[in-house]
């Protein structure tokens, strides 16, 4: 006894320094020299000022890409998660159909589908319609007129990230809403008010500010996956690192770039997600 | 709306033969019974008797399997209309509470009467402040529900009923979530509203309350009414066996 306790304090306090230097974020450190150093080449290195200047150009339609379709796949998945859950058979099973194609496909092959098959399959319909119409709309109307190129890659590309996004979203509403007590419902149907006005009033300002960390990541996702739209040759900054490797076999300095602007852009996006969190946290009203 | 009042037209509610089944389980097997204006029904059992699922199916909250049922005159269809029209005259109050977590106790009760009465904001307002008022804690008004005792939460959740000017007040089991010591304070306030002859339908085990406020007591088991007297003759004279049973559990 007496033994063990002499030798154990001193150990213990080597132990408490060992979990104390393990317990710092030496990743943020390693991440943060790596960034030095690339920040060094950008300041003195010309090849990787090119660079730099070359694939900045790419951040404006990136961002535009992440915000035109992160904020469309709220609106579908809000849509989408209602008819989750839905007592409605035809809107359920419209909904969940949805939401199961999207999550069985790759984003990618999603993406394609979306660009080659359904915007041109859309204009077909519009075109076999405006035809149909003819004589009540006339011969060149404008859904005859409707042609697929009318719709750039960009756009086709946003729309099918929306899409996939909404499929997500769609079961983080649908989660959202379930975790609202059944009395609430019953306490506002009670009170003679309509299913949608109880939906609108009672359920889903809870369920949303439930469901604002997970959207809140699905922001960060969707950052990083507009990179996807680089495929359909859309010029973000995906699209404008590989055109630039493809002319001057620059991989690593191209690559180094490519992968320090996305790191710089999520890693500040999930400081300020953490921080509307930790605020939510804060002023969180209990239930 | 619905057929022509149905018995005469002194009856708040009246319920034939109602039943409902959840699955093969038949919660209420043919319950019928009539509150007159003005008068407090106290229906008590043990639990699963079906008590609750009377109460519920008066509002529409489940869907009776088959029966009917006819508040102020207006026969309950499966009409969407006629149901929030009904239940906009039906005030509720849960075992639960059951307030809106994230508004105030103010917008609690100006919530339904904005949004279903169509009252502007300043006569809501007012209404609520009255309520709150009524049921002794205006100070709580701007405090959330989760900062608030059970006591509290229940007497705000009654102030959001009565502000919609409920023709009659439905209570489940109002005072079971709470703890002894704030049991009262809600009771007081029940009693008051009975005194004011508020029509009411209570499910509750208070049996003193039952005998004070109560013009009729209706003792349920296994989903049928098997006794309804007056509260003297009721806890006095029980006349049926299994009334005397449980009345010899709960009043020891």
């Amino acid at each position: 006894m007496t033994v063990t306790s002499s030798t154990s304090s001193p150990a213990s306090a080597q132990g408490n320094l060992v979990e104390r230097l393990a317990r710092l974020p030496w990743w943020l450190l390693l991440l943060a020299l790596a960034g030095v150093t690339l920040l060094y080449q950008f300041l003195t290195n010309e090849l990787y000022t090119v660079i730099l200047d070359k694939l900045t150009r790419g951040v404006t339609t990136t961002i535009f890409v992440t915000l035109v379709a992160f904020s469309s796949a709220i609106l579908l998945g809000l849509l989408a998660g209602l008819g989750r859950v839905s007592k409605n058979p035809v809107i359920y099973n419209l909904a969940t159909l949805y939401v199961q194609v999207i999550r069985g496909l790759p984003i990618l092959v999603w993406i394609f589908y979306v660009a080659f098959v359904l915007t041109p399959a859309f204009f077909s319909l519009t075109n076999a319609l405006g035809a149909a119409l003819a004589p009540v709309l006339g011969a060149d109307n404008f859904l005859s007129q409707a042609n697929t190129q009318d719709v750039t890659l960009l756009g086709r590309a946003v729309i099918a990230l929306a899409f996939a996004y909404g499929g997500f979203e769609a079961e983080t509403f649908r989660a959202g809403i379930q975790s609202i007590g059944r009395g609430q419902m019953e306490a506002a149907r009670s009170l003679g008010m309509s299913y949608f006005q109880a939906m609108r009033y009672v359920i889903l300002p809870q369920a949303v500010r439930r469901v604002l960390p997970p959207l809140g990541n699905d922001f960060i996702a969707m950052l990083k996956d507009s990179s996807l739209v680089s495929v359909l040759g859309v010029r973000d900054i995906t699209q404008e690192a590989r055109l630039y490797v493809a002319a001057s076999f620059r991989y690593p300095e191209t690559y180094n770039t490519l992968a320090f602007v996305y790191l710089s852009m999520t890693i500040v996006l999930s400081l300020i997600v953490k921080g509307v969190e930790a605020r939510l946290g804060k002023d969180g009203r209990g239930s | 709306m619905g057929e022509a009042a149905n018995g005469n037209s002194q009856d708040m509610i009246v319920i034939r033969n109602l039943v409902k089944r959840f699955g093969h389980v038949e919660a209420v097997n043919g319950v019928s019974l009539t509150v007159p204006r003005g008068q407090v029904v106290v229906i008590i059992g043990p639990s699963g008797s079906g008590k609750s699922t009377v109460l519920r199916c008066i509002n529409h909250l489940e869907t009776p399997t088959s029966g009917e049922i006819w508040v102020d005159g207006m026969k309950l269809t499966h009409n969407h209309k006629d149901i929030n029209a009904i239940r906009a005259e039906v005030g509720m109050v849960f075992q639960q509470f059951n307030l809106f977590p994230h508004l105030t106790a103010l917008e609690n009760i100006m919530l339904a009467q904005k949004v279903v009465r169509r009252r502007d904001a300043r006569e809501a307002e007012r209404v609520a402040r009255a309520q709150l008022e009524r049921v002794g804690i205006p100070e709580k008004a701007d405090v959330y529900p989760g900062q608030l005792s059970g006591g509290q939460q229940q007497r705000v959740a009654i102030a959001r009923a009565l502000a919609m000017n409920p023709k009659v007040m439905l209570f489940d089991e109002p005072t079971s979530a709470l703890d002894p010591e704030m049991i009262k304070e809600v009771l007081d306030v029940m009693l008051e509203l009975a005194r004011e002859g508020m029509t009411m339908v209570v499910v509750t085990h208070e049996m003193g309350f039952a005998r004070n406020a109560a013009n009729q007591i209706v003792f349920m088991d296994k989903g049928l009414i098997v006794e309804q007297n007056t509260p003297q003759e009721f806890f006095d004279h029980p006349r049926e066996s299994r009334t005397q049973a449980f009345l010899s559990q709960i009043l020891r």
